[in-house]
């Protein structure tokens, strides 16, 4: 179903980012500012393809360390162990704790995977300026968007826990080179998905349209 | 303002105040990934460099190891940890993989040792309590060598010292190991100095090598003269000053231990360098015995039995110890058929202090000959004595004896041959024969002629008594016979007489009882006589008037 609408952009007006007013463009194509708080208007965010890609690989390059390097080192008067976060989820599964391993799981794994791979799909369609299947995209952007607070989880419980369990000598807590690496990922691809303009994602169809 | 937001008219919107177009070249925000590339980058070149080196060590058990968990510490710190545990192909040991940290690459080197630290109790010490809780470890000493080796052998027990530890070790030669064992102390004057750290038995089996470390700065009190002695245990001897004690710390009663030291009354000797050997001896006595740097063998032949004499037996000069027994051989001469005891002794000429050093003030073995020469010229001889009459330990003393055969060094021998004399139970013995043969030397055979002779006479004596007796008995015993009979026959007629006697004199006997009658008729009338006599006292009247009537 086709349906028959106007873009702003059409019309050359362009909404505030900052106070919401719609305003015209200038004609050439110089860029504008708000005439009333006087911040610069974009009908489409600025390099939001090329800032989402860099933040994306980005994520992806700090995606392998965060994996591989421990992110919370716990050692006791018995034990020292390092645990990435798979040895972590793996430890709590043979624990008897199948539920909180399935949550980790879900939460440090398989949340910035999907992001990643979400945002990369994203980022490819819109770059090739594809119609394919456009409505689900901009659901799987709202889906990347919302659960991608999510993926801290990790990241809080070794905070809390390096921060409560500090007995010296008995038991420590300390958060790995992984832990940094993996909050980088999560805040790099929150920043990704933040950049990313869904409106992108139906300009193609009224392109496609207007021909 | 209002109307803008109230009037859809395209052309009220406000048109937008117009800002020049700025173009970056390249956009800031590529900068993230950049920086994010170099953190990967140095992740993963700090992940490379840190990869270690993988090594495998073997143990005979793998008691206490865990893949993942088990470190490799040296000096207490983790340098690596185990990745695998793996019995090798013939089940005899576990081989262990490990990977070792960038900074332990200098650690693995040829004498590298590696051990499994557990808690141990070893003589005196307890060490590994922390592995209890902690678990086990793999402890690591630092070789020094510089060839690098990735296959090691674990040792079963840890090294007693660290290979770095400040000291030196020492080599030492035993006959046994008494109650040595690793890590065992070493003692100097009390103070515990060092440890055993290795033994093994000689190749040939004849005695024990042992190797203790001295820690600095003790090390420097072993001289190349010093002795070593095992000091387990209690030393008591008995003396004509009383009973004496003589221990080390308790430690090394219960335990065992060395001790060393350094005779004081010889010249401070050069401290002894790294495994240098020394032996170790059984008794103090024995290692702080003068050093006899001199040592001349000579050979004893005895005829006599040697039961008694054992090696180490002393050669006693005048009651100071010259020497000692070195070895007891027996040897069949065959020209002569007979036994002979070739004993050979360690004479230590040092021993003879001021003459005899004065003399051989260079130690020429020419000057201690022409000495000795002259000694056994004055008959300085050598004799098997008993030196205990309880448990018949012999000893060999050297004396004079003026009145010895003369007789000479046999200095041609390769052991140079002694003279010796008759010990004094060979004298004994001598002295036994000599009456023995006194006795054989007795004319008895002529004395037993003379015995028979006598003992002939004597039998003829006898025969001579014999016939007279014969004499007596054919010519006077039948006369005397007949004389008996005559005797006989007179006294039977006395015999006769008497019992007649006899009868007249038996009581029942009338003329006896008659006699009786008699008299007891005498005895009544003497009675009528008194009575009479009484009443005619008192009645003189009635001689006259006759007896009155009885008045009632």
């Amino acid at each position: 179903m086709k349906e028959q609408w106007t873009t702003a952009a059409e019309q050359g007006l362009c909404s505030c980012n900052a106070c919401g007013l719609v305003s015209r463009l200038p004609q050439d194509d110089s860029t504008g500012c708000c005439s009333r708080c006087g911040s610069p208007l974009h009908s489409r965010k600025p390099d939001s393809v090329s800032r989402s890609w860099a933040l994306l690989i980005a994520g992806y390059i700090l995606y392998i360390p965060a994996n591989l390097l421990p992110i919370m080192e716990t050692g006791s008067l018995f034990k020292h162990r390092k645990d990435t976060i798979m040895s972590g989820v793996i430890h709590l599964w043979e624990t008897g704790f199948e539920e909180i391993a399935l949550i980790v799981f879900v939460a440090s794994i398989m949340v910035p995977l999907f992001k990643l791979i979400a945002l990369t799909l994203l980022l490819i369609t819109v770059q090739r300026r594809s119609t394919w299947r456009t409505m689900q995209r901009a659901k799987l952007y709202r889906v990347v968007e919302f659960v991608g607070r999510w993926s801290m989880l990790d990241i809080f419980v070794v905070g809390l826990m390096a921060a409560l369990v500090q007995i010296r000598s008995l038991a420590t807590v300390t958060a790995g080179p992984g832990a940094i690496a993996f909050g980088a990922v999560v805040v790099l691809t929150m920043f990704s998905a933040m950049y990313f303009d869904p409106r992108l994602i139906w300009d193609p169809l009224q392109k496609e349209r207007n021909v | 303002m209002t109307d803008e937001s109230q009037s859809p008219d395209f052309h009220t919107i406000p048109e937008a105040a117009f800002q020049p177009r700025r173009r970056r070249r390249l956009q800031l925000v590529w900068i993230i990934p950049i920086i994010a590339a170099i953190i990967g980058a140095t992740l993963a070149v700090n992940a490379f460099l840190e990869r270690g080196t993988v090594i495998t060590i073997t143990f005979l058990n793998g008691e206490g190891l865990e893949p993942g968990k088990t470190k490799i510490k040296y000096k207490e710190v983790q340098i690596g940890e185990v990745t695998g545990i793996a019995i090798a192909k013939d089940r005899s040991h576990v081989v262990v993989t490990a990977k070792l940290g960038r900074e332990a690459e200098g650690l693995l080197v040829e004498d590298t040792s590696f051990w499994v630290v557990r808690a141990r109790i070893t003589g005196g010490n307890i060490t590994g309590l922390g592995t209890l809780m902690g678990g086990s470890y793999i402890g690591v000493d630092a070789g020094t060598s510089t060839v690098h080796k990735s296959k090691y052998t674990g040792l079963e027990r840890p090294p007693v010292v660290a290979m770095d530890a400040p000291g030196r070790q020492f080599i030492l030669h035993a006959n046994n190991i008494g109650s040595l064992d690793i890590a065992s102390p070493l003692f100097y004057r009390r103070i515990q100095v060092g440890e055993v750290v290795a033994y093994e038995l000689d190749k040939d089996g004849k005695g024990v090598t042992l190797k203790a470390f001295i820690r600095a700065p003790y090390d420097q009190y072993v001289k190349s003269n010093s002795s070593f002695w095992h000091a387990s245990g209690v030393d008591v001897s008995l003396d004509a000053n009383g009973i004496k004690m003589n221990t080390e710390s308790v430690l090394s009663i219960l335990l065992g231990g060395i001790s060393f030291q350094t005779p004081e009354d010889t010249n401070v000797a050069p401290p002894a360098k790294a495994n240098s050997v020394f032996n170790l001896f059984d008794t103090r006595e024995e290692a702080m015995r003068s050093p006899d740097t001199v040592v001349e063998n000579y050979v004893l032949a005895f005829r006599e039995s040697v039961r008694g004499l054992s090696v180490g037996a002393p050669v006693d000069l005048r009651g100071v110890t010259v020497g000692e027994v070195s070895k007891i051989n027996v040897e069949l001469d065959p020209r002569r058929k007979e036994f002979s005891m070739p004993v050979e002794i360690r004479f230590y000429p040092e021993r003879l202090r001021a003459s005899y050093r004065n003399k051989s003030q260079n130690g020429k073995p020419a000057d201690s000959r022409k000495l000795l020469n002259s000694l056994v010229e004055h008959g300085f001889r050598a004799q098997l004595r008993n030196g205990n009459l309880l448990t018949g330990q012999m000893y060999i003393a050297l004396d004079f004896f003026p009145k010895a055969t003369a007789d000479k060094i046999n200095w041609n021998k390769s052991v140079p041959v002694f003279p010796t004399i008759a010990g004094s139970m060979e004298q004994f013995q001598t002295a036994l024969m000599q009456i023995v043969q006194k006795i054989d030397r007795l004319p008895l055979e002529e004395l037993a002629g003379d015995a028979r002779q006598v003992i002939k006479t004597l039998d003829s004596t006898l025969k001579g008594a014999d016939q007279l007796l014969r004499n007596i008995d054919a010519v006077i015993v039948p006369e005397a016979r007949s004389v008996l009979v005559d005797a006989r026959s007179s006294l039977d007629e006395a015999k006769k007489a008497l019992g007649a006697a006899k009868q007249t004199l038996s009581s029942d006997a009338p003329l006896q009882k008659d006699l009786r009658e008699a008299l007891r008729e005498m005895n009544r009338a003497a009675q009528s006589f008194r009575g009479l006599g009484d009443y005619l006292e008192r009645h003189p009247e009635s001689l006259i008037w006759g007896k009155k009537e009885e008045q009632r």
